[in-house]
């Protein structure tokens, strides 16, 4: 498939949003739970506005990609069976929570909905956080489900995309959480860097398994199959066009074996190991955690290039020779 | 239930382009406005077309043969395009079987040609919309036409009749007969999208002659000496006696 940048801005800056709030929410449950000490309402504050603005991105960044972005509004029509439905209603949902979220702390408007028999007094933030929450996972589970659901590109067929769409998103957003805290309230720092070191590992091991995955995958659509011809040797001599069509536009990367034999140490570099050394001497000079979410942004950039030029199409079969 | 469809007999086809043609000058013309096309006269022309015409070599050179085989929508019975399009701009008619596009609605995401294994589905790059056959929709039901013209523009101009049209769920259409009495197979049939346009395969016509068809054994030139002569003026019987 050709990689679009409309695309794998999307796909990053939607995981980064997704995960910075994750990671927000997660504090404050534990706070909640005494675990860690409750922050100022700035602090979620400004961080739910963090969010917003990566997931903004990410929604302006999905306008790119329609052929007809005033249309945009048809596409929460078929909910039912489309999971890019899915997620253009579960984007905006999350978006408005995310907000709420930001607004209830940052005003300090929480009345207490429910008191726990602990004692505990559960607010109305934590109620929309929980909400948040909820939708940030169906957001990652629609977003990769969009890949995952397509039978025929059975590099994207797998339960691991979604995992990893999951894994790399939060990764991105805790180390994220890790910059924002050690500017803003750096004695929580450690907890998110902690936090971003599990999630980064465990993503580098979902990403290596569908690498690995993926190299033994066999082609289940052949020459044979596609033009029903039972011959060893088959050859396209024309696909009927002389100077390309969207066929040949869309579903070819066009580079080199080189630059994709190239790119895959690259993004792993680049997402995930250098992130995790930066992480580790983050605990120590806390601007390295900026240079880590810049460098592993980048990585995850390449890492959402090679997903999509990765992926063979069987409709390539049919446009191999132009004449 | 009906399901229209086209069988293409690949024994016959001659790699024209008629078809390529004609459909390109039946669905610009419409009233769904034109298929686009850029640098028509420049060194890399490129435009949407419904139909295509593929070339392929099977086998190596010397024993090799060229197979002409032209593609288009092939209508799957079970359309993976159709379920993961948001807006439900691609739909398949009850009716009659038909996938299509409405392009009012569609939004010019491109999802849809991701699920689709065949390549089918091509973008109008000026309207921003995406495009397939329509099997001559706007063709097929249309009255005012002589009874014989209701067919696809692809299938009224092949001048070789390679391409049948017709109902694939009536046992009795000629495109029905094709398939079983021809060999009719579908395309990746691996996925189970269950197309329903077929292609009938390259046959060659042998004719198997044994040794004892080349000398009839009951040859009259050569029963003499093997039945009985009577003698003039005695009773004779056919393929008894040797007059």
């Amino acid at each position: 498939m050709k990689p679009a940048f409309s695309v794998i801005f999307l796909t990053t800056l939607l995981g980064a949003g997704q995960g910075l709030f994750l990671a927000l929410f997660t504090h404050q449950t534990y706070a909640l739970f005494g675990l860690l000490t409750m922050q100022s309402a700035a602090y979620y504050g400004f961080g739910s506005a963090l969010a917003l603005l990566f997931l903004c991105g990410g929604l302006i960044a999905s306008f790119f990609h329609l052929g007809r972005p005033e249309r945009a509004w048809r596409s929460a029509a078929k909910w039912r069976t489309s999971w890019l439905s899915r997620e253009v209603i579960v984007l905006p949902a999350f978006m408005g929570v995310v907000f709420l979220y930001g607004m209830v702390h940052v005003f300090g408007y929480l009345p207490e909905i429910v008191t726990l028999p602990s004692g505990l007094i559960i607010d109305l933030s934590v109620v929309i956080g929980a909400l948040g929450t909820l939708l940030a996972f169906s957001l990652f589970v629609a977003t990769g489900m969009i890949y995952a659901c397509l039978r025929f590109l059975r590099e994207w067929n797998s339960p691991l995309t979604v995992i990893n769409y999951i894994l790399m998103g939060g990764s991105s957003g805790f180390i994220l959480a890790a910059f924002y805290s050690a500017t803003y309230a750096p004695t929580e720092t450690d907890f998110f860097v902690g936090w971003a070191i599990i999630i980064t590992l465990l993503a580098f091991v979902g990403r290596v398994a569908s690498l690995l995955r993926n190299a033994r995958l066999k082609p289940k659509s052949t020459m044979q199959t596609a033009i029903g011809v039972k011959h060893p040797y088959i050859t396209q001599r024309s696909m009927g066009a002389m100077g390309g069509t969207f066929n040949t536009r869309e579903f070819f990367h066009g580079k080199s074996v080189t630059f994709i034999r190239a790119i895959k140490p690259t993004f792993l570099i680049l997402a995930f190991v250098a992130p995790l050394a930066l992480l580790a001497m983050g605990l120590f000079s806390p601007a390295l955690l900026g240079v880590a979410f810049v460098l592993q942004y980048i990585g995850l950039m390449a890492e959402r290039w090679f997903f999509f030029a990765q992926a063979n199409h069987p409709q390539n079969l049919y446009y191999q020779t132009i004449g | 239930m009906t399901q229209l469809a086209l069988v293409i007999d690949l024994n016959v086809c001659v790699g024209c382009h008629a078809c390529v043609t004609s459909c390109k000058e039946w669905n610009t013309s419409g009233s769904a406005g034109p298929l686009c096309d850029e640098r028509p006269y420049e060194a890399d022309p490129t435009g949407t077309f419904f139909n295509r015409v593929q070339t392929f070599e099977i086998g190596q050179y010397p024993n090799s043969e060229t197979l002409h085989f032209p593609k288009s929508c092939l209508h799957c019975e079970d359309p993976p395009c159709v379920p993961v399009c948001p807006t439900g701009a691609s739909y398949k008619r009850k009716q009659d079987g038909i996938v299509l596009v409405d392009y009012d609605k569609c939004i010019g995401c491109k999802y849809c040609t991701w699920a689709c294994p065949y390549g089918a589905r091509e973008i109008d790059e000026k309207q921003k919309v995406m495009k397939k056959c329509t099997l001559c929709v706007d063709r097929i039901y249309d009255m005012s036409l002589p009874e014989n013209d209701r067919k696809p523009s692809c299938v009224k101009a092949c001048p070789t009749s390679a391409r049948l049209f017709g109902d694939i769920h009536d046992p009795e259409s000629v495109v029905s007969l094709a398939i079983r009495e021809e060999g009719g197979y579908a395309l990746m049939p691996e996925w189970g999208t269950q197309p329903a346009n077929h292609y009938l395969p390259r046959r060659k016509m042998k004719l198997k002659i044994h040794m004892d068809e080349l000398e009839r054994a009951d040859n009259p030139l050569k029963v003499d000496g093997h039945l009985p002569k009577p003698a003039k003026g005695e009773s004779s019987m056919d393929d008894v006696s040797a007059w």
